[in-house]
Parts: structure tokens; C-alpha cells; sequence
């Protein structure tokens, strides 16, 4: 059985563990280095990316996720998680783990009472997937390397090699489309 | 991009941002460098405030929203969410906030009560609201009311967690309570916490709130952080506590990685360790009943 961490600093960790259970793995609460061991993927959740990204700094964890990185490991974010893989943050430097040739813009289309929620047809699932989009950012460039998998106005959904993005939440739906490409196309 | 939404849609909205705060710790804020100091010590929101409640509750003077002003320039201060408070019942203050565009507004009993028989009825609003409870009962009737996330009221700038843990106990133990009852019973139990029957049963289905649960009220050390979390708080609000101690930068931090490690007695010694001095606390027993805020409104 695969064993996919969830990051679990803050935000929608919970979520993410009920999904990975629906798709028959094992979730691994990763809060520390050793936590890391042995997981076949690993999803960076949704919350606030200032707050994931400086307990990966002070904690060391960013140097370790680089290197299994390097090694392959499979990673998916969302939301927050999406800004921490960028490489780019537009006005304020990279994310956290650079490891995506995208250019992301924090909080993008506003406060909260611009969060949203809209169907998108994604060809590559064949699926018409529910999309919450909350305080989410937009990804405003991506690099001739990186496959667009959905779009709305701007790309929503990305993937790079083992790496995969979206602005928006698939784990605050009832749908099992998007864990279920990541487990089954990413990791494997 | 607003393209929204009927208002269930709306309300499931407002509970999502709720979720992606989990674990997280929301911090009380006067100005735009406490906003930076509370962003850069890991905070997943602010609460623009013209005053923390340790000074509220000094000055005994009525205590209104903050001036735009001060909420504009925080929010242009940090890219986390920012929360304000209203007083109770006060929903012209909440039509100011939501046209300022706050992430959240926290109808409050740390503000001086507007009214002293209704809440706002928070269906009639886009914007996602917070409230205190001290029980089932007001958690429920605040979530009737169309609050999306709930918080426990403890007792706002004492520095003293007692009521905060009081309220959370009884909170969960109320929800075991109704999770016990057969369908009869639960009938009466609604109407005894005055709550409509669907809700409370949803609750007892899920063993939890139906909403994401801070802890908030008297919190003032990561050890306080930590407790609230282990008795089962989805995350917690501090206000005085940090900006009225010697050292607001580490002990936010310090709250902060709290929060997280709540489980780990070792990391939480670690972060501890001498944090310097901490916001004086009020034993609560030298209190009357007209200086607490926890009365006002339920």
C-alpha cells in the first residue's frame, strides 16, 4: 500500500487524510524530517503559505523535501501548497520549495468575499471536477516544460514531471477525481 | 471575479477559509507593525482591533469596530486574512466591515454589546462570521444565526485560560451528551439548549461542531496553546497575551510553534525556555460579575 504524507503544520490536513483513506493508501502526518521516511508522495495542503513555509525553514524540512525531490519524490499542493512549489512569487521572490517553473500571484482575485466556486472540465481526468477556490492565488506564467491541465481565465491546475499544483481545493469537495490522478499518474 | 452564489454556497464558502485556519493561531493586532510582527512569527490571520482587550477592559469605556483607518492599513500590511470585530448585534458596523472587504468579522462580547437581545443575522451577509460560546447551546444558536466558525469566549484579556478550558469541556461534553441520546430524547435536549432539532442531530452525527472550533479567552503561554489544542480546539486566538508580554516576537512564535507541536512535550519545553516576562494575569475570583465579558450575549 502507498504511504502519502500530508503535511501537516496547519490548515486542511484533515481533509486530505480522509481523501488519501478513500483512495486505499496510507496518510503519514509529516511533521518532522523522519516523518518523511519512506512515503511514496507527498501533499502540501491548503492554508496559509506564510505559516507552512516558516516551519519548513526553522524545522530543516525544506532542505530534506529538496533532496527527496531531487530523488523523485512525488509532490502535489494546493493552494498555499501551489505558492510554496512556485518558483516564482510575483513582487515577493520564490516559494519556499522553488521546485515548479510557474510564476504564482498571492490572494489574486481578492479577499474572501471573492472566493468562489465554479465546474471545470479538465480533459486529461475526462471529468467535470468541482473547484473551490478560497483567497486562492493565480498562476500568472508557466514555463515550456509544464503541462496546463485546466484553465479558467488563467492555468489552474499544472503539473511538471512528479510535481503537481492546483489554485483551488479538491479536498474540500465530495469528488475523489484529483487524489485519485495524483496517486494513480504522479505517484504511481 | 465575484461570480456567486446562493447563500448556502456562500455559507460553504465561509466554512472552507475556517478549515484552511486549522491549526493555526489568529492574533490580535492595533497597527500594521503588530500585523508584520504577527505574519512574520507564523500567524494564520490578524484581528484588527483599536485595542487589545487587557486594555478594553482597564479603560471600562464603551468599545466600538475599529476605525476603517486602522483595519485598511493592516490589511494592506500582511497577505494572511484579517479579521474584525463588531459589536453584538451592532449590523450596521458589520455592513462597514464587509464593505471593506475583511475576510471575516467576529461578532464579539470583548466590544460592548449593541444589542442586548439579538445577534445580526449573519444569512443576510456575504461576509464569513466568527462568534464566541461558552456552550452547546450558543454555538448551536450562533451557527443557526449563520456564524461559520465558532470560538470558545473564555475570558478576553485576564491572561487566565481557566474559562477557555471551562467552556471547551463542557462544549465537547454536551456533544457527547446529545451523541448518547436516541432520537425522542434528542428532541428534548434541542429544545432545552434552544436549537433547532436538524442541527443539533447533525452535531451529534458528527461528534463535533458543524463549524471549525478555536479556542480563545485568557490564552497566554504556548503551554496554554497546547492545552486548549489537546482538549481538542481546531486552533486558537490570542490577544493580550502576546503584545501585553515583554517579548511579543518570540512568544508569538513561540505560541505559534505551540500550536503545532502540541503533542510533544519535548519540543514544547524547548520553546518555552525562557520566553521572558508574560502579560500579568487576573484571578478571575477578584472579578464581579458586571467585569466579565462572557455574560454578554448568549
Amino acid at each position: 500500500m502507498k504511504r502519502i504524507g500530508v503535511l501537516a503544520f496547519q490548515g486542511g490536513v484533515i481533509e486530505h487524510v480522509k481523501k488519501v483513506e478513500e483512495q486505499g493508501c496510507v496518510p503519514v502526518l509529516v511533521k518532522k524530517n523522519e516523518d518523511l521516511d519512506g512515503v511514496d508522495g507527498l501533499i502540501l495542503p491548503g492554508g496559509e503559505s506564510t505559516t507552512i513555509g516558516k516551519f519548513l525553514i526553522e524545522t530543516g524540512m525544506k532542505d530534506k523535501i529538496l533532496e527527496l525531490a531531487k530523488q523523485g519524490l512525488p509532490m502535489w499542493g494546493t493552494c498555499a501548497g501551489a505558492i510554496l512549489l512556485s518558483k516564482s512569487i510575483k513582487n515577493q521572490g520564490s516559494g519556499v520549495l522553488p521546485l515548479l517553473d510557474i510564476v504564482i500571484e498571492r490572494n489574486a482575485y481578492g479577499s474572501q468575499l471573492d472566493s468562489f466556486k465554479k465546474e471545470v472540465f479538465v480533459p486529461r481526468l475526462n471529468k467535470t471536477t468541482e473547484c473551490v477556490f478560497i483567497r486562492a492565488p493565480k498562476i500568472v506564467e508557466v514555463g515550456s516544460n509544464v503541462e496546463v491541465l485546466a484553465q479558467l481565465d488563467t492555468p489552474i491546475a499544472v503539473l511538471q514531471g512528479k510535481i503537481l499544483a492546483t489554485t483551488f481545493h479538491p479536498e474540500l469537495t465530495s469528488q475523489n477525481y484529483w487524489h485519485s490522478f495524483f496517486i494513480e499518474n504522479v505517484v504511481k | 471575479m465575484s461570480e456567486v452564489v446562493n447563500v448556502n454556497e456562500r455559507y460553504e464558502l465561509n466554512k472552507n477559509l475556517a478549515q484552511m485556519l486549522k491549526g493555526g493561531v489568529i492574533m490580535d493586532v492595533t497597527s500594521p507593525k503588530e500585523a508584520e510582527i504577527a505574519e512574520k512569527a507564523g500567524a494564520v490571520a490578524v484581528m484588527a482591533l483599536q485595542k487589545v482587550p487587557a486594555d478594553l477592559r482597564r479603560e471600562g469605556k464603551v468599545a466600538r469596530m475599529a476605525d476603517p483607518k486602522i483595519i485598511l492599513e493592516i490589511k494592506k500590511a500582511v497577505s494572511i486574512p484579517v479579521m474584525a470585530k463588531v459589536r453584538i448585534g451592532h449590523f450596521v458596523e458589520a455592513q462597514i466591515l464587509e464593505a471593506l472587504g475583511i475576510d471575516y468579522i467576529d461578532e464579539s462580547e470583548v466590544l460592548t454589546p449593541a444589542d442586548e437581545e439579538h445577534h445580526i443575522d449573519k444569512w443576510k451577509f456575504k461576509a464569513a462570521f466568527v462568534c464566541g460560546a461558552r456552550d452547546l447551546g450558543e454555538a448551536l444558536r450562533r451557527i443557526q444565526e449563520g456564524a461559520s466558525m465558532i470560538r470558545t469566549k473564555g475570558e478576553a484579556g485576564t491572561g487566565n485560560v481557566v474559562e477557555a478550558v471551562r467552556h471547551l469541556r463542557r462544549i465537547n461534553k454536551q456533544i457527547a451528551y446529545a451523541a448518547s441520546l436516541n432520537e425522542d430524547e434528542l428532541y428534548a435536549y434541542a429544545k432545552e439548549l434552544g436549537v433547532s432539532y436538524e442541527l443539533l442531530k447533525k452535531t451529534a452525527e458528527l461528534k463535533r461542531l458543524p463549524v471549525v472550533n478555536f479556542a480563545a479567552g485568557g490564552i497566554a503561554t504556548p503551554a496554554d496553546a497546547a492545552l486548549m489544542m489537546q482538549l481538542g480546539a481546531d486552533g486558537v486566538f490570542v490577544g493580550s497575551g502576546i503584545f501585553k508580554s515583554k517579548n511579543p516576537e518570540k512568544r508569538a512564535r513561540a505560541i505559534v510553534m505551540a500550536t503545532t507541536y502540541y503533542n510533544d512535550p519535548k519540543i514544547l519545553a524547548e520553546i518555552s525556555y525562557d520566553l521572558g516576562e508574560e502579560m500579568e494575569g487576573i484571578d478571575l475570583r477578584g472579578l464581579s460579575a458586571d467585569q466579565l465579558l462572557q455574560f454578554r450575549g448568549n
